[in-house]
């Protein structure tokens, strides 16, 4: 994590005087379950994308064939740097393609 | 009692010497600093500034927006959202209307918000009470709002001439209290000079740029969440702020007394050379009862003296030190209660702190008295002096607050 500044580095009065700063943000450090998609099981529908609060799904222009065979020209994946690990996505997904993995402390 | 420096005076910016109640020379020097925004609601000491300010709106004396809002709560943050805008903005109340704004309060100094807001003191309910004392003013103490407390008309309009000034200093930008008490000053006509607006304005210049505002065309956001990352330092910001407004606030009164003759300090002294027993006090009663009985006193040979707390918020310890330093003993009379404190005067506990970190180490009585406008005779005063003395002679300082007018 980056040093964190001084009360005399910062804007008085907590104001945020510069626009979309929240991408600095990484909310992902919130996160004790992150999700795994599993790509053969998504039909690609969108619905974890539509529900994101974050958003924090990612529509990827990314080719992928399922073990069965079926093409996809979308992948959809998470990113992780703001995913805060509600599990919306995992709960709305209608194919159950989406599961919540406990997050791990590495040793 | 106040310090003119006629050769730098002109004459010529004093327009007039006219009867004013204190609220309506505060009304008078908003007027005359050309405020923008005035959000209030009417409480009783208080109203009639806001309808003298109505009057002077709706005659077109006075060119702002007077947002009658439907509570104390809406009335400081409509005074918040104008004063985000860039807006000049002026709110009074008192009492439960103080209490009912409490939590905006801490968003308007939070927020580094220069409001300027009157609070002629009033005791709180319950038992109901309309009259005056400064429970409502302590109760707010360390919501981060620079305090003055006024003890004469005159010294009110001065204050909130100068408490624009210094509220809306890039080097402070926080919310000014400007006290006084409640119908014994903001209900009593005295005389009143006022300056040339055009004076007035020129001493209270609009300053829009200095400060980042809510403008389309450069967005800020402002009360966001702070995360337990952020808050400490922000929060810390506004404290740093307020112990460094003291430079700006004496700064304004130097020139204040330059342009219009007058200045008052943080603290004001009387008869304090050589004082063996001094009252420490505030508000009206340091002018007046306070300064008559010290008169008295001094008529029978004891050496009498009264100190004013002018500026209670950032609290001027130096200047109480350096005045209390050579006194005998010194009484500090409360027009207010901390309940269940080790003593219950509220000042009192900032000045004993204030001469204990400094290593001054003599008798100090807290006085507590005049709770809803109880009626604090010069008499009371004197018997006070005399007790010093005693205190002084015997070494038996009383432990607790000492209850005066009470049957």
């Amino acid at each position: 994590m980056s040093e964190l500044k001084s009360w005399t580095q910062i804007p008085i009065g907590g104001y945020i005087t510069e626009p979309q700063n929240s991408v600095k943000n990484k909310t992902g450090s919130w996160r004790t379950q992150r999700p795994v998609i599993d790509q053969d099981a998504c039909t690609r529908c969108r619905i974890c994308w539509l529900y994101c609060p974050e958003p924090a799904i990612l529509e990827l222009n990314k080719p992928y064939v399922t073990k069965s065979g079926r093409k996809y020209n979308l992948t959809f994946e998470i990113n992780y740097d703001y995913c805060k690990g509600c599990g919306i996505c995992a709960n709305e997904c209608p194919v159950k393609a989406i599961k919540m993995v406990p997050e791990v402390v590495q040793q | 009692m106040t310090q003119v420096i006629e050769k730098e005076r002109e004459r010529s910016v004093v327009v007039g010497k006219v009867g004013l109640t204190t609220n309506y020379a505060i009304a008078h020097a908003v007027k005359d600093v050309d405020v923008d925004v005035v959000a209030a609601y009417p409480i009783t000491p208080q109203t009639t500034i806001i309808e003298k300010l109505a009057e002077y709106v709706a005659n077109g004396e006075l060119d702002a927006e007077f947002i009658p809002v439907e509570s104390e709560h809406s009335a400081l943050s409509a005074a918040v959202g104008a004063s985000a805008a860039g807006a000049r903005v002026f709110t009074a109340t008192s009492a439960q209307g103080l209490e009912l704004m409490h939590e905006i309060l801490h968003i308007a100094s939070g927020l580094r918000l220069p409001i300027v807001m009157a609070v002629p003191g009033r005791a709180l309910s319950a038992p109901i009470s309309i009259h005056g004392d400064y429970q409502d003013l302590m109760n707010v103490r360390d919501t981060g709002w620079v305090i003055y407390i006024a003890s004469t008309a005159q010294e009110a309009y001065d204050t909130v001439i100068e408490a624009f000034r210094v509220a809306e200093d890039p080097r402070v930008l926080l919310p000014v209290i400007v006290s006084y008490d409640g119908f014994l000053m903001s209900h009593t006509t005295e005389p009143v000079e006022v300056y040339d607006t055009k004076a007035v304005r020129e001493f209270t210049p609009r300053r829009h740029n200095t400060r980042p505002l809510l403008n389309p065309e450069r967005p800020v956001t402002m009360g966001a969440l702070a995360t337990p990352d952020w808050y400490y330092e922000i929060k810390y910001q506004a404290i740093n702020a307020l112990r460094a407004s003291r430079g700006v606030i004496d700064e304004v009164d130097s020139e204040f007394n330059r342009r219009f003759g007058r200045a008052y300090g943080a603290v004001e002294g009387f008869m304090l050379d050589d004082a063996d027993y001094i009252l420490v006090t505030y508000g009206g009663a340091a002018t007046w009862n306070a300064l008559e009985a010290a008169k008295e006193a001094r008529g029978r040979g004891l050496r009498a003296g009264v100190l004013r707390i002018r500026l209670f918020r950032p609290f001027p310890s130096n200047d109480l030190v350096k005045r209390l330093a050579d006194a005998k003993a010194v009484a500090v009379v409360d027009r207010a209660i901390a309940p269940g404190s080790p003593v219950e005067g509220p000042v009192f506990k900032d000045v004993y702190i204030a001469l204990r970190e400094a290593g001054v180490d003599k008798p100090i009585v807290s006085v507590i008295h005049g709770i809803s406008q109880r009626t604090m005779y010069i008499r009371d005063f004197y018997e006070l002096y005399y007790k010093l003395r005693d205190i002084a002679s015997t070494g038996n300082v009383p432990r607790e607050s000492l209850y005066m007018g009470l049957r």
